[in-house]
């Protein structure tokens, strides 16, 4: 009896070390976290609008302003062709600093024409960090002039058709119906 | 940049006078031996004194440098440096040696300046200080950030460097990401967040919102300082086992949302040609393995080799990884170098006698979800000739000449 109780005991004091020990190895170490630590600040929209430019396929984030191929030329004349190429086309044998931007019948590279599947990236792209010395200068006028100018001469628009927020996300983009998201997990088999 | 001038100080400043204390005199340039490499070019070659017991030793200084007998160097191009693989006994990258790969340099961020931004979808926007995300509890944890067009090959003349060197390994340290996703509140219906770079390419990538309560951490320790500019100083975005360009770093701006905003990064750049699609979202780094001892431009004698490489995986642990000694004939399973970590670079050894005949040896891992690391081949039939260059893992081998040299094994696929 006297040793039963003390088999027992044994056994409640090796359960109650093994659930100790699960308890700080398997249980995040969050699970003992303040509701909140109290630490940073509350960003203000002004701190915010400073720094929040992103934009969405859907056209979310794009701001006000327009543009058309005709003054988009000027400007990719002016601060693109010095890197891109005169018509932002392959040129056999030549590697420019840039890439290519612009499908031609037998340019093989990756460009806007054949590769990218939403024209609201070229907006995020070109505003973001173009020009490449001079990045986040242009206005948001330019980047409309801009991508009208490139999105009319990889035939997609026609060279009258005024890009801003509403008409930029309309765009249709052909190599959109080729990107698929990556669906492998691992496990043994090669994807 | 920044380390290229650390660099020069080194060899034209203190350090030469105390090189001189210590008995070391410039001279023309000659090969030296490092490690276990074989020969590289070096500056100053430095010699030792006949007997260094006969001689003081140079002080006790302020920063530490390496023996001037040692010169392991990355190669950089204009866009990224190669760490070399080939000089690491074990797993840890030094800090300056870590591969590099930038979209628009190193931008040189005043600490006291820095802020995350934290916004979107959430009860409270927020924004943080260095100091601010060194007041929450802090975590340490080591794994591999590596490049998503890891794999250069083409000629025999290759070192593992060349071929494999955009990996390498740091213990890092910083604040997880859910925890400060616990202070600003979680909309619940948010899917992705945007995590933005602040250099001059303001680099953007969509992150599903389930690496951020998952593993990821906001970094700012590496190797037990503060992180150097070319891995993100102050901070950046770590995210255990994904591809190297989805790691942020200097990251200034997390906005949470519900669907991904298709980046460049992540549609005309970091994807690729499968089987006429284009996939992207690749994210885990597939797991892969190379020997780097022996390897090009090594020379190696008949008789006792110990085989040595690294291989890892961003699905979790490395769990085996084999060699062969006979062109992929038989395998044998390689020692493992503990602890072995999750999506870490895991050391691996195995003990060979060669007879002098000409012979291809070759290493594969299998990690813990049970993927082996495949061929080419296997790779080129899985996803079509158009393969692209983003996500190749294949096994590769060195070939082992009568002579003792030993060269990379090219293979073709187009």
């Amino acid at each position: 009896m006297n040793m039963g109780f003390k088999r027992a005991g044994l056994a409640i004091a090796v359960l109650l070390a093994t659930a100790l020990a699960l308890y700080f190895i398997f249980i995040p170490a969050q699970g003992d976290y303040p509701k909140s630590f109290g630490f940073g600040k509350t960003a203000t929209a002004a701190d915010i609008a400073t720094v929040d430019f992103d934009i969405r396929p859907d056209g979310k984030g794009l701001p006000a302003g327009e543009g058309r191929a005709d003054s988009g030329r000027v400007i990719y004349v002016a601060k693109c062709a010095a890197c891109h190429g005169a018509d932002g086309k392959e040129i056999k044998g030549v590697k420019l600093p840039g890439p290519p931007l612009v499908t031609s019948a037998k340019g093989k590279s990756k460009t806007i024409g054949n590769y990218w599947p939403y024209a609201t990236t070229l907006f995020d792209y070109v505003k973001r960090t173009m020009p490449y010395n001079a990045p986040g200068s242009l206005s948001n006028d330019e980047v409309y002039a801009l991508s009208a100018y490139l999105l009319s001469a990889n035939k997609f628009i026609s060279e009258n058709t005024v890009m801003n927020a509403r008409s930029l996300p309309k765009v249709v983009m052909p190599a959109r119906d080729l990107f698929v998201r990556d669906d492998r997990k691992g496990g043994n088999e090669v994807k | 940049m920044e380390e290229n001038k650390e660099n020069k100080v080194d060899k034209t400043g203190k350090i030469s006078r105390r090189q001189l204390l210590g008995g070391a005199l410039a001279a023309a340039v000659l090969p030296v031996a490092s490690s276990f490499t074989g020969l590289v070019q070096e500056e100053v070659p430095p010699v030792a004194p006949a007997d260094p017991t006969k001689v003081q030793g140079i002080p006790p200084g302020k920063i530490g440098t390496r023996s001037p007998f040692e010169n392991p160097a990355r190669k950089a191009s204009d866009i990224s440096s190669r760490s070399p693989l080939q000089d690491f006994y074990s797993t840890i990258t030094p800090s300056d040696l870590h591969f590099e790969r930038h979209h628009a340099g190193i931008p040189n961020i005043d600490p006291e300046k820095y802020e995350l931004l934290i916004h979107g979808m959430v009860d409270r926007p927020m924004k943080f200080s260095l100091a601010d995300l060194k007041r929450f509890p802090a975590f340490t944890r080591t794994c591999f950030i590596e490049c998503a067009g890891n794999f250069r090959r083409g000629k025999a003349e290759m070192t593992p460097q060349e071929i494999l060197g955009l990996t390498s390994q740091s213990e890092w340290t910083g604040v997880m990401l859910s925890t400060l996703l616990r202070e600003v509140g979680v909309h619940p219906k948010a899917k992705w967040f945007l995590a933005e770079g602040g250099d001059a390419a303001l680099l953007t990538r969509s992150i599903p919102i389930e690496k951020a309560w998952d593993d990821a951490i906001i970094a700012y320790g590496q190797n037990g300082e503060a992180i150097r500019p070319a891995q993100g100083y102050p901070a950046r975005l770590l995210l255990p086992g994904w591809e190297g360009n989805t790691n942020v770093k200097w990251l200034r701006r997390i906005e949470i949302s519900d669907q991904p905003y298709f980046t460049r990064e992540e549609t005309s750049k970091y994807t690729y040609p499968v089987n006429g699609k284009i996939r992207m979202f690749s994210f885990e780094m597939d797991a892969r393995s190379i020997i780097t001892y022996p390897s090009y431009p090594q020379q190696v004698q008949r008789g006792w080799i110990e085989i040595r490489g690294i291989a890892w995986s961003g699905r979790g642990k490395v769990t085996k990884v084999e060699v062969s000694t006979d062109a992929g004939k038989t395998w044998n399973d390689a020692n493992l170098q503990e602890p072995v970590l999750s999506k870490a670079h895991t050391y691996f050894r195995h003990l060979w006698q060669w007879n002098g005949a000409e012979t291809e040896i070759l290493s594969r891992v299998t990690d813990e979800t049970g993927y082996i690391q495949p061929t080419l081949k296997q790779l080129v039939d899985a996803r079509g000739a158009d393969i692209g260059g983003y996500h190749m893992n294949p096994i590769t081998s060195w070939i082992i000449k009568r002579n003792g040299q030993v060269l990379f094994k090219p293979e073709k696929y187009k």
